[in-house]
């Protein structure tokens, strides 16, 4: 394509453009919060609930306020009148009415308090702030406080916590359910009346933190010649931090910026606002100081959302050739203490429950269970992951039972290409019926099979169906289906600025997505521009008013496809100021390499910087009539429903049979993410999120004792996958075209995160034939592994 | 967390270092390559009034290879060993056992000794000193003493060492040049402290074997060395059925801890496993 005659460029987008984001951050240039430095700044440590379950009867805090450097010690009664506790929660306040109708969700209020003063309902619940000149004095002084705790009796397994009788975390919630859902397809009873076979199976996956590799951090400081009140948080979400500081402190968001500056990870407990955060936000505007809070690694395995912990349990109805015809899943989730996301995750996993598979019949009930541990909040996959593990074991295991392929299983239920595209028979969290758009997973499977090298190890274990070999290998096959993108709207800014450069602001505030680099491209796409000459900057409130935040494999759907609408606003715009300029119709007009110039004739031209010269309110403005002056276009993109990424993956482990350690060897991934802007981007996403489905089934468990005390508060027992656990990952990508957004992307962040557990476990499962063994828990840890054999053997 | 307040010393000498130790009449600690205390002091477990660092101590560095003994000074690091070739060719279970320590960067800062003194019952060094019945040299005010490994751990993160004295270096005898020896452990990622690791040295003459030992550590609060299976191995013709044999025997002997990691059958169960791989991997190199 030459200069002169782009119509519609697409020189950027599609292409591994090299990231704008990573020169500063390996050259030490981040900037992260805790390194953020404002004079005067005090710092903030908490007194975090040693129990996990007590009646708080007496808190003395003067030993601490006579402590060295202190600057003041909060209670929760001290704020009581001033810090409204957390009662807004997602999905909570506003059930789309598609999802009333179908699932009747029931949830119930259960307000969390900024601090703790009258019960605490599990260990690291935050009791008491104390701000002190710097952070080893305030810790100095948390150990000077003294609280005086009544011990109540303590619920730690949800299975026991739904039963009669068990202590109730809250005590109006009278069965610990806080919220519960029944969503069904089709005729569930009448396919299992009819089903040759019925079998029902249990799954259980763990309970994980997420584990960013910064932990939360909050700055707040307060101006008072502009009464704004600052802060910089390491958060998914600044827009739902600004909106929750308003309302528990009755401030206007008008008056309080968020800014979420570079952030070493997020991965879903980022989205939930915190108690820190609000309440670093009335510290500072009271005390008239900066204040800060940097979270340690231990407080975070404590206080920082967990994920996952389902338990399944799961009948499936199927014919003599592995056909399923119906499903029935009755799952808890536990909650943890509070649960600030309700339904979301336990909604997910019922909506991604059937994955490729057309299942026609389904039924399932989700229960969010409340106990005495940290609040479960989303983490990659959100729901997905678990159901997946519990959907793609019982593939496995029927095919088993029936003396099957299980591969051949999977391929048997798959939905056909030409049946796209496929509706579901139920609501995505949205409340838009479920329709997966687009994907032809028979063909995906075949592919997979072909690079994993499947059939020739189906065929060399039929040849030798016996081995005597220590060491033995596996491959395991797994699906997964994504809804990305979910709305209600994101927001971008795209315009000039007074040297003429093309500046764009994105209300989604990224966190290692690298959304400078692709949204540069899109709009470098639309001005005729290489990604680097875009300036591009999100995470804080100042820059788009209204903004949703990075989470659920949206940003690229929805924050990129407003990046394009407000970009090609702007282009227009510019084309038609440059008209009145150029005194030639705007049709004829190129944008390109900064400047507009008549189409076939580059020299007649003028600068972006002449065009925002010339869009300057005033008598000299030469703006296209009932227009208002300036260069600036702000859009928001809301998109109709989700788009459905999908995928499989197969992973090569090898066991060892005599101390249960599997290694794994390889991951081969095929998905579909809809049209690719940078795949090196797409590509380092899916490597992230395998390593932590890696991580969720060999290695992670987020473990309590029997009376709510956590055992793993740090890395030393809390087992992430490190890059000596990498294996080889090859992949191989599908592009089919989204129709349900302007860029035609679907979402990927979380894509790679969702097959590994349930992949992994089927190939456990394979590399131990002829042994029948139950992998149904996560992780599969030695021990665990060793104890499977141990019982398939008796 | 943050470390609570305390006076950091540096020493200038040895004796100095003593003199220190002295001053603060057991409070203070010595300060090695941190990789173990530093975590200790921000998670408040430890809170001593001072550290003594003994990190500029030339006279404490470097390591010595002798024709039958290797002599490690106090602030020589893991990974000094680890790149040193003729170690490993001398005395291949050292080799295996050092490349197995944490990480690179955690072998770059982390002491031999200190290792050793701070007797974490799944660490290398400490199993190693047992197995090859290293010496310790302890310095205080009042004088120097040599320590055995078999008299200087009694218990989980706890030695007979006296809070005022330093160990100034540690020397290993090395089995004879004819021996076989192997260090095989499990760990649940790469670099994590072992669940359970075995150490095996074994001599052989006209093919029966004239010298065993056997070492297990992650086992008990201390590492442990197993005389009923090295017992079993003395005078016996090397063989699968044999290691397999003494595996049995450890199985037995050992009485491991469960914790979140595996419980006491699992670690029996690896005790068993390591300790005949650890045999045949020894019998093979002793050539
Ligand atoms: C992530 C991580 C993983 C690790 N993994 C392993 C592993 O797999 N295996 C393993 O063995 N170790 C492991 N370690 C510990 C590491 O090997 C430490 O280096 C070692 O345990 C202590 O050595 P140091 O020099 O760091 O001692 P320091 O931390 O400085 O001191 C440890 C203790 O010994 C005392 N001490 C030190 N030197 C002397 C001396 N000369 N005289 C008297 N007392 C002394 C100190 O006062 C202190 O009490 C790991 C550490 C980390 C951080």
């Amino acid at each position: 394509m030459t200069a002169t005659d782009r119509g519609h460029r697409d020189e950027w987008v599609g292409r591994s453009v090299p990231r704008k984001e990573d020169l500063p951050l390996v050259t030490g240039h981040g900037r992260y919060v805790a390194d953020i430095q404002l004079p005067g700044t005090a710092e903030v440590a908490f007194l975090r609930s040693p129990m996990a379950h007590a009646r708080i009867t007496g808190i003395d805090v003067s030993a601490a306020l006579a402590g060295e450097g202190v600057v003041t010690v909060v209670t929760g009664a001290d704020i009581r009148a001033t810090v409204l506790p957390f009662t807004r929660f997602v999905d909570q306040e506003f059930t789309p009415p598609g999802l009333e109708r179908a699932a009747h969700p029931v949830i119930l209020p259960c307000p969390m308090p900024v601090l703790a003063s009258e019960r605490v309902r599990y260990v690291g619940e935050p009791v008491v702030a104390v701000v002190a000149a710097d952070r080893a004095l305030a810790e100095d002084a948390v150990a000077l406080v003294d609280v005086t705790y009544e011990a109540l009796p303590v619920v730690v397994d949800p299975v026991l916590a739904v039963q009669s009788g068990s202590p109730l975390v809250h005590d109006d919630i009278t069965d610990n359910v806080q919220a519960t859902f029944e969503v069904r397809a089709g005729d569930v009873d009448a396919a299992f009346a009819a089903a040759p076979h019925v079998e029902r199976f249990n799954y259980e996956t763990q309970r994980q933190a997420a584990s960013p590799m910064e932990t939360r951090g909050v700055l707040a400081v307060h101006t008072d010649v502009t009464d704004e009140t600052t802060v910089w948080t390491s958060s998914q979400t600044p827009y739902m931090v600004r909106t929750r500081i308003s309302e528990q402190l009755g401030i206007a968001e008008e008056s309080i910026r968020v800014v979420v500056p570079d952030m070493g990870g997020g991965f879903g407990p980022k989205v939930q606002v915190y108690p820190e955060e609000v309440l670093l936000a009335h510290l500072a505007r009271t005390l008239g100081r900066p204040v800060r809070w940097i979270e340690d690694r231990s407080e975070h395995m404590i206080a920082t959302a967990h994920s996952r912990d389902q338990r399944h349990t799961v009948e499936v109805a199927f014919d003599d050739s592995g056909l399923i015809t119906a499903i029935r899943d009755d799952f808890l989730m536990d909650a943890g203490a509070y649960n600030p996301f309700s339904i979301t995750c336990a909604y997910n996993s019922a909506v991604h429950f059937r994955s490729v598979y057309q299942v026609p019949h389904f039924q399932v009930r989700g229960r969010c269970v409340l106990t005495n541990k940290t609040p479960n909040g989303p983490y990659r996959g959100c729901g997905r992951p678990e159901a997946t593990f519990a959907m793609d074991r019982a593939v496995y295991q029927i095919a088993r039972l029936l003396g099957l392929d299980p591969v051949e299983v999977m391929a048997r239920n798959l939905i056909p290409a030409d049946a796209m595209p496929y509706p579901r028979g139920m609501p995505y969290r949205d409340g838009q019926e479920v329709v997966y758009d687009c994907g032809d997973f028979p063909a995906a499977l075949a592919q997979l099979r072909a690079l994993s090298g499947y059939d020739e190890h189906a065929r060399a274990r039929q040849a030798q169906p016996t081995s005597t070999a220590v060491t033995r290998r596996g491959i395991g096959f797994a699906s997964y289906i994504e809804g990305t993108g979910i709305g209600p709207y994101e927001g971008a800014v795209v315009m000039l600025d007074s040297l003429g450069r093309v500046v764009v602001r994105s209300g989604s505030a990224p966190h290692g997505q690298s959304h400078d680099t692709t949204m540069s491209q899109v709009a470098a796409d639309v001005f005729g521009l290489n990604p680097d000459q875009i300036i591009f900057s999100a995470g804080d409130t100042s820059l788009v008013p209204n903004g949703i935040g990075t989470f659920a494999s949206r940003s690229a759907v929805v924050a990129g496809s407003a990046v394009l609408l407000a970009g090609r606003r702007l282009e227009q715009r510019v084309r038609a100021i440059a008209s009145e300029l150029l005194e030639i119709s705007a049709e004829d007009l190129v944008v390109d390499a900064g400047y507009v110039h008549v189409r076939g004739d580059a020299t007649s031209r003028v600068s972006l910087a002449d065009v925002y010269r010339a869009a300057l309110p005033g008598p000299q403005a030469r703006i296209p009539g009932g227009t208002e002056p300036g260069t600036r276009e702000l859009q928001y993109f809301v998109p109709p429903t989700v788009t459905f990424g999908a995928g499989f993956l197969a992973a090569t482990v090898s066991v060892d049979l005599e101390t249960g350690g599997v290694v794994v060897e390889r991951i081969d991934i095929i998905h579909d993410c809809g049209r690719m802007i940078n795949p090196v981007v797409v590509e380092g996403q899916l490597q992230g999120g395998i390593l932590q489905g890696i991580g969720g089934a060999l290695y992670e468990s987020v473990v309590y004792d029997e009376n709510g005390q956590p055992l793993t508060t740090t890395f030393m027992d809390y087992l992430l996958p490190t890059s000596a656990e990498v294996p080889e990952i090859r992949q191989i990508h599908l592009a089919t075209t989204s129709d349900r957004n302007p860029l035609g992307v679907k979402g990927v962040g979380e894509a790679g995160a969702i097959a590994p557990p349930a992949a992994i476990a089927n190939a456990v499962a394979d590399a131990l034939r002829p042994l029948e063994v139950e992998l149904n828990r996560l992780p599969l840890s030695p021990p665990t592994v060793i104890e499977a054999i141990t019982r398939a053997q008796r | 967390m943050k470390a609570p307040r305390f006076e950091y010393r540096a020493a200038t000498s040895v004796a100095h270092a003593t003199e220190l130790l002295a001053e603060y009449d057991g409070d203070a600690k010595v300060l090695a390559g941190g990789q173990s205390l530093v975590p200790l002091l921000n998670f408040r477990l430890s809170n001593p009034a001072a550290l003594v660092d003994i990190n500029g101590l030339g006279e404490l560095g470097g390591h010595r290879l002798g024709a039958d003994e290797l002599h490690v000074g106090a602030v020589c690091r893991h990974r000094e060993i680890e790149r040193d070739p003729q170690i490993a060719a001398r005395c291949p279970a050292i080799a295996d056992a050092v490349a197995q320590i944490g990480h690179v960067a955690i072998r770059n800062r982390g002491t031999v000794v200190g290792s050793i003194a701070h007797a974490d019952p799944a660490a290398e060094w400490p199993g190693l000193a047992m197995l090859l019945d290293a010496q310790f040299t302890a310095r205080a005010v009042q004088g120097e003493r040599t320590i055995a490994a078999g008299a200087f751990f009694d218990g989980f993160l706890s030695t007979v060492l006296d809070p005022t004295e330093v160990i100034t270096a540690v020397t290993f005898p090395l089995p004879p040049v004819a021996s076989g020896s192997a260090w095989i452990e499990f760990a649940r990622r790469h670099g994590d402290f072992a669940l359970v690791g075995v150490g095996a040295v074994i001599e052989c003459a006209d093919e029966s074997i004239t010298s065993a030992r056997i070492v297990v550590t992650g086992v008990s609060d201390t590492p442990v060395r197993v005389a009923a299976a090295e017992r079993v191995l003395h005078g016996a013709q090397p063989g699968e059925a044999l290691f397999a044999e003494a595996g049995r025997v450890v199985a037995t002997q050992v009485d491991p801890i469960s914790d979140i990691h595996g419980d006491a059958t699992y670690r029996r169960r690896l005790a068993q496993v390591l300790t005949r791989r650890a045999l045949a991997v020894a019998a093979d190199r002793a050539a």
